[in-house]
C-alpha cells in the first residue's frame, strides 16, 4: 500500500516536472535563443530595455519599403503578455514607436490610446488624433498606414481575425479620405512585400 | 440719432453673418402651362438649386405646416400628404422614401428646397403632369406639348443637310417659303433654349425659331432649289428629321450630285456631339467626375505648398469641357468650388444623376519624396465579407403594394452599391491606366484595388485617379502646369472612350 502512495507521489513529481519544462522551461530557453538571434541591425535601431527579466516575444512589424511602394516586414522584440489584449496593446506600441532608419507609415506623435478585443476576434485599436491629422494624405500611404496596424496584429496575433481604427475613441469614415475605416479590416498581404528572412 | 444708426448697421452685419454661407440667386426656371408662361425663381444654397416653398405653395395650391419638434414639414396637395425631413435629404411620399439631393434650407422664414423635389416628390402627388427639364430650366405643368429640338447644319459638297433630333416624336410639316424652310410641330412651344445653326453653307444661312413658338425656320439662299425630307428612327426614341436642301442645277434636281458620295453621316466632324441630351444607343449619357477633397479637407500638401485641394478641381474643369467637347456627353462635378463634401455626398450626385461613370480625382502623397507616377484604383471587396457578397447577391423581396397585390424589389445596402460593378470598374480602370500610360509617367503599383470609402456607394462603373505625387518636386510642378493639366484630361478622355468600346475589358 505504502509503495503504492510513493510510486504515486514519485508519479506526480515527475508529472509536475514535464510539465514545467514543457510549458514554462523550453519556451523561455527558446525565446532567449529567438532574442540572441534577432540581427544587429534591428537590435541597433530598437534599444533593448536594460532588464533582461522582462519576457519577450518575436513580433513581425511593418515598415515602408526604400522605393515606398510596398510595406516590409520586419522582426522585433515585443514584451510578451498572457492576455491577448495587453499582447495586442504591446505589438501596437512597438509599432507606433520610432524605429530609425526605418520609415513607419504612421505620422509621427501618434499614440496609442486603448486595445478591445471581441470574442469574435475583431480588435479595436483606439488611436490618438494624430493619426489622421498628422496624416500626409493620399490613397497608397493610407493603405499602408491601415494595414500597418492591420496586420501587425492579425500576423502577430491568430486570436485576432480583423482590426478596426478608432480615432479619439470614435469610429471614423476614414483617416485622410480614402480608406473605408467603418468596418473591421481582414489581414491584407497585398501590399507587403515577401518577407526576405 | 448715430448710435441708432451703428447698431442697425451692426444688426445687419450680425444678419448677414448668420444667414448661409454659399447661397446666390440662380437663372430661374420658366413655368409653362397650357395657357401663359412665367418666371420661377431659383437660387443656389449650398451648391444646390432650390426653388422657394412658398412659390411653390402658390403654383401647386400646397398646404405646408411645420413640425418643428419632428423635424419636419407636411405638404399637402389635393388630399395627398409629403413629409419633409427638414435635416436630411429625405421626403416620405405616401409611406414610401424618395431621396433628394440636399435637405430643405431655411432662409429667414422661408423654406427652400432642392429642384428635385418638384420632380421626385410633387410630380408623385400631383393629379395634374408636371415635367421639370432642368437642362432648359422649364417646369412643365399639365398636358402641354413641347417637344426637345435640337438642330444640326452640315454641309456635303453642292448640298447642304439639316437635321433635327425631336423628343418624344411629334407630328410635323416641312414646307418650302420665299428665302426659307420651315418645320412646324404639332406642339403647343418648343423646348430649344440654344436652337441656332452650328455652320453655316452655301445653301443654309441660319436656323433659328420661326414666327410661331412652334416652328423651326431654315434661312436660305437663292441658290436653293428644292429640298428632301425624311423621318428616321433617332437615338433613344427621338425622330431625326433630316432634310436635305439641293441647289438649283441645269441638270435634273432629283440626281444627286455625282462626283459628292451620297453617304449620309458626318465626313467633316468626326465628333459631332449627340443633337439632344440622350443616350445614344449602348453610349454614355452622364459621367459624374468628383474632384478629391476641397473646402476644409486640403488633402495632402505639396513640398511647395500645393494643395490638393486646388489641383483636383482644375483637373476637372478641364477634363469636364474635354469630355464635353469629344463625347458630347453630359458631364456633373460633384463640387465646382472649393466646398466642403461628404464621401457619401459625393456618391450621392452620381446615383441622383443616374451616372454611367464616377471617375474621383485625386493627387498623392507619399513619406517618400522619390516615389512619383499616377495610378488607377477600384474598390476591393476583401476587407467587407459578408457584408459584400450579400450585397452581389441582392435578395430579391416582395414587399406587399398598398391596393393589394405585390412589388418585386432588389434590395441592396447603399453602402455596398459598388459591390455589383466591380468587374465592370475593373475594365474601366484598365482602360483608364492604359490610356494614362500612353501619355504620363506611371507608378509602379499602376492599376490597384483598395477599400476606398468614396468608391463604396457609387451605383456604377468607378475608379480613383490618383493623378501624380505631390511630395515629389518635380511632380508638384507638372501637377501645376496648364499643358500638363490638358494632358492628363485627353488621356482620361481616352480611357473612358476605350473603356466605351469595349478595349478596356480585354488585356
Amino acid at each position: 500500500m505504502s509503495r503504492r502512495a510513493v510510486l504515486g507521489i514519485a508519479f506526480a513529481l515527475v508529472a509536475i516536472a514535464a510539465a514545467w519544462v514543457l510549458f514554462v522551461g523550453l519556451p523561455r530557453w527558446y525565446s532567449a535563443r529567438r532574442a540572441a538571434s534577432v540581427d544587429a541591425a534591428a537590435s541597433a535601431a530598437l534599444p533593448q530595455p536594460a532588464a533582461s527579466a522582462v519576457r519577450k516575444i518575436t513580433a513581425t512589424l511593418y515598415y515602408v519599403t526604400e522605393d515606398g511602394m510596398s510595406l516590409t516586414p520586419a522582426q522585433r522584440e515585443v514584451p510578451f503578455a498572457a492576455a491577448v489584449t495587453d499582447q495586442a496593446r504591446a505589438i501596437v506600441e512597438a509599432q507606433l514607436a520610432p524605429a530609425v532608419p526605418l520609415v513607419s507609415a504612421i505620422p509621427p506623435d501618434t499614440k496609442l490610446r486603448e486595445v478591445f478585443v471581441t470574442e469574435r476576434g475583431d480588435a479595436f485599436v483606439d488611436l490618438s488624433g494624430e493619426v489622421a491629422s498628422k496624416h500626409p494624405g493620399g490613397s497608397l500611404d493610407e493603405i499602408f498606414t491601415v494595414y500597418t496596424i492591420v496586420n501587425a496584429l492579425t500576423v502577430n496575433l491568430p486570436a485576432i481575425k480583423r482590426v478596426q481604427i478608432l480615432v479619439d475613441g470614435k469610429e471614423v469614415d476614414t483617416l485622410a479620405g480614402h480608406v473605408d475605416l467603418r468596418h473591421p479590416l481582414a489581414k491584407s498581404l497585398d501590399w507587403v512585400i515577401h518577407d526576405t528572412h | 440719432m448715430k448710435p441708432l444708426v451703428a447698431a442697425f448697421a451692426a444688426a445687419l452685419c450680425l444678419l448677414t453673418v448668420a444667414l448661409p454661407a454659399q447661397q446666390s440667386a440662380a437663372l430661374p426656371y420658366t413655368v409653362v402651362t397650357r395657357d401663359a408662361k412665367r418666371p420661377l425663381a431659383a437660387r443656389t444654397i449650398n451648391g444646390q438649386e432650390m426653388f422657394a416653398l412658398d412659390d411653390l405653395a402658390r403654383l401647386f395650391n400646397l398646404s405646408v405646416r411645420e413640425d418643428a419638434a419632428a423635424a419636419s414639414l407636411t405638404i399637402s396637395a389635393g388630399g395627398q400628404t409629403v413629409l419633409l425631413s427638414t435635416q436630411q435629404p429625405l421626403a416620405s411620399v405616401g409611406g414610401r422614401m424618395t431621396s433628394l439631393p440636399a435637405a430643405p434650407a431655411r432662409e429667414g422664414r422661408t423654406w427652400y428646397v432642392p429642384v428635385d423635389f418638384v420632380s421626385r416628390v410633387l410630380a408623385a402627388i400631383s393629379a395634374t403632369k408636371i415635367d421639370l427639364r432642368k437642362p432648359s430650366r422649364l417646369l412643365l405643368v399639365g398636358d402641354v406639348r413641347m417637344p426637345r429640338v435640337a438642330v444640326r447644319v452640315e454641309g456635303l459638297g453642292a448640298q447642304s443637310r439639316v437635321t433635327l433630333d425631336v423628343a418624344p416624336p411629334t407630328g410635323h410639316a416641312v414646307s418650302q417659303e420665299p428665302g426659307r424652310v420651315v418645320v412646324r410641330f404639332e406642339a403647343d412651344a418648343l423646348d430649344a433654349p440654344d436652337l441656332r445653326a452650328n455652320t453655316t453653307t452655301d445653301l443654309v444661312t441660319g436656323v433659328h425659331l420661326g414666327d410661331t413658338a412652334q416652328s423651326v425656320a431654315i434661312d436660305v439662299t437663292p441658290r436653293l432649289g428644292s429640298f428632301r425630307a425624311t423621318d428616321q428612327p433617332g437615338p433613344a426614341g427621338a425622330t431625326r428629321i433630316v432634310i436635305d436642301l439641293l441647289p438649283q442645277t441645269e441638270a435634273a434636281p432629283q440626281t444627286p450630285t455625282p462626283q459628292q458620295p451620297q453617304q449620309p453621316a458626318r465626313p467633316q466632324a468626326p465628333d459631332t456631339p449627340p443633337l439632344l441630351d440622350l443616350p445614344p444607343a449602348g453610349g454614355l449619357r452622364t459621367i459624374v467626375i468628383d474632384p478629391g477633397h476641397g473646402g476644409d479637407d486640403s488633402g495632402a500638401r505639396g513640398t511647395q505648398g500645393t494643395l490638393e485641394k486646388t489641383v483636383t478641381l482644375a483637373v476637372a474643369r478641364r477634363l469636364k469641357a474635354t469630355i464635353e467637347a469629344r463625347l458630347g456627353t453630359r458631364v456633373l462635378l460633384t463640387h465646382d468650388g472649393d466646398q466642403t463634401v461628404g464621401l457619401d455626398q459625393r456618391a450621392a450626385v452620381a446615383n441622383n444623376n443616374k451616372a454611367d461613370l464616377f471617375i474621383s480625382l485625386h493627387a498623392s502623397a507619399s513619406v517618400r519624396p522619390a516615389v512619383a507616377g499616377a495610378q488607377v484604383f477600384y474598390l476591393g471587396l476583401e476587407g467587407y465579407g459578408e457584408a459584400a457578397q450579400r450585397a452581389v447577391q441582392a435578395p430579391r423581396d416582395a414587399l406587399p403594394v398598398l391596393g393589394g397585390g405585390t412589388r418585386e424589389i432588389e434590395i441592396i445596402p447603399w453602402e455596398m452599391a459598388q459591390a455589383r460593378y466591380i468587374d465592370q470598374s475593373a475594365a474601366f480602370a484598365r482602360a483608364v491606366e492604359a490610356a494614362l500610360r500612353d501619355r504620363v509617367p506611371m507608378s509602379p503599383r499602376a492599376l490597384q484595388q483598395a477599400p476606398l470609402r468614396v468608391l463604396v456607394g457609387v451605383n456604377m462603373p468607378a475608379v480613383l485617379v490618383e493623378l501624380g505625387f505631390l511630395t515629389n518636386a518635380q511632380q508638384e510642378q507638372q501637377l501645376l502646369a496648364d499643358d500638363h493639366q490638358s494632358v492628363l484630361a485627353q488621356a482620361l478622355v481616352d480611357g473612358i472612350m476605350r473603356y466605351r468600346a469595349g478595349a478596356g475589358g480585354t488585356r
